[in-house]
């Protein structure tokens, strides 16, 4: 199983992603630099991390998704390969064009670093599939503009087709819906404010976001 | 050949900083605005043959996010 972590200039939770990575997997997932315009061959999972990249110049995500190495990502995610974006890694998401709608500055104006209460929407994805649907958990969040926006036709066509997989259970951002996490039509592209790379370990306070890891293992070993 | 790109939350869009200056500009006693909404002046200095295609491809692809933006071109001589 080959995996990758994207690195930008102002990403920082590149590392933290790459062990979760390495935690489940056991090997190394390859640490791709954002000029690279080429991903190794045949990754299976591609993670973008959260994190700062370009100091969120213009807006947040939006020079990362420009970057060489965004192209090779979404070429990648069309061929079926697991995308996991997490917080910035989110915006760059959908300032890709990978996922729809947008990511806004928080509701409260405030940035929001805290654990919050999410449910489990989807539990049928790769990405949640050792999760209960209806299952409550908690990540913590840490994002300025994670306030979740598209127009009342995409949030149906979301909602309609299962892929709003994650829902915050508590106020946290302004959200449209309280979506926390979407899939792409096809399921193998998940974007996501909350972190799930930051609860792998008893040490960490909670092992929630564990699962989700593991499901995509699993999942994986079950496509080969 | 200078052209400005005025890039604007589109109706509807939350606009939490526009808000917060609102907020400061009736603390410091101005009472009569209603509402206000912030947006971005991009300046370019573009090459000479740069077609105003160009600049609105330019604004398409990276200057708005057209999700949750608008954008106005104004050529400057």
């Amino acid at each position: 199983m080959k995996s990758a972590v994207i690195v930008f200039p102002g990403s920082n939770c590149d590392r933290d992603l790459a062990v979760a990575f390495e935690a489940v997997t056991g090997a190394k997932p390859a640490m791709i630099w954002h000029r690279d315009t080429e991903l190794p061959d045949d990754l299976d999972l591609i993670g973008v991390p959260g994190g700062f990249s370009y100091g969120d110049y213009l807006r947040s995500g939006a020079m990362a998704a420009r970057s060489p190495v965004m192209q090779a990502v979404a070429k990648a995610a069309e061929r079926g390969a697991y995308v996991l974006g997490i917080c910035n890694g989110f915006q760059v998401l959908t300032e890709s064009g990978l996922l729809p709608g947008a990511l806004l500055r928080n509701a409260g104006g405030h940035f929001v670093c805290r654990d919050v209460a999410l449910t489990v929407e989807n539990a049928q994805s790769a990405f949640t599939s050792r999760y209960d649907a209806g299952e409550a958990i908690s990540f913590p969040v840490a994002h300025h503009d994670g306030n979740y926006f598209a127009d009342a036709e995409t949030l149906d066509r979301l909602e309609g087709e299962g892929r709003v997989a994650l829902r915050y259970a508590e106020s946290v951002n302004g959200s449209a819906r309280n979506i926390a996490g979407i899939l792409n039509e096809t399921g193998n592209v998940l974007g996501m404010m909350p972190h799930p790379e930051r609860v792998i370990e008893a040490a960490h306070g909670s092992t929630d976001g564990r699962r989700l890891f593991e499901g995509l293992v699993e999942g994986l070993m079950a496509r080969a | 050949m200078k052209a400005r790109i005025f890039v604007t939350l589109k109706g509807g869009v939350l606009d939490p900083q526009g808000k917060a200056i609102h907020h400061a500009l009736e603390g410091l006693g101005f009472g009569g605005v209603n509402d206000v909404r912030a947006g971005k002046l991009i300046e370019l200095d573009r090459a000479d043959g740069t077609s105003d295609e160009d600049i609105d491809a330019m604004c398409r692809k990276l200057l708005a996010n057209t999700v949750i933006e608008n954008y106005r071109i104004e050529k400057v001589a």
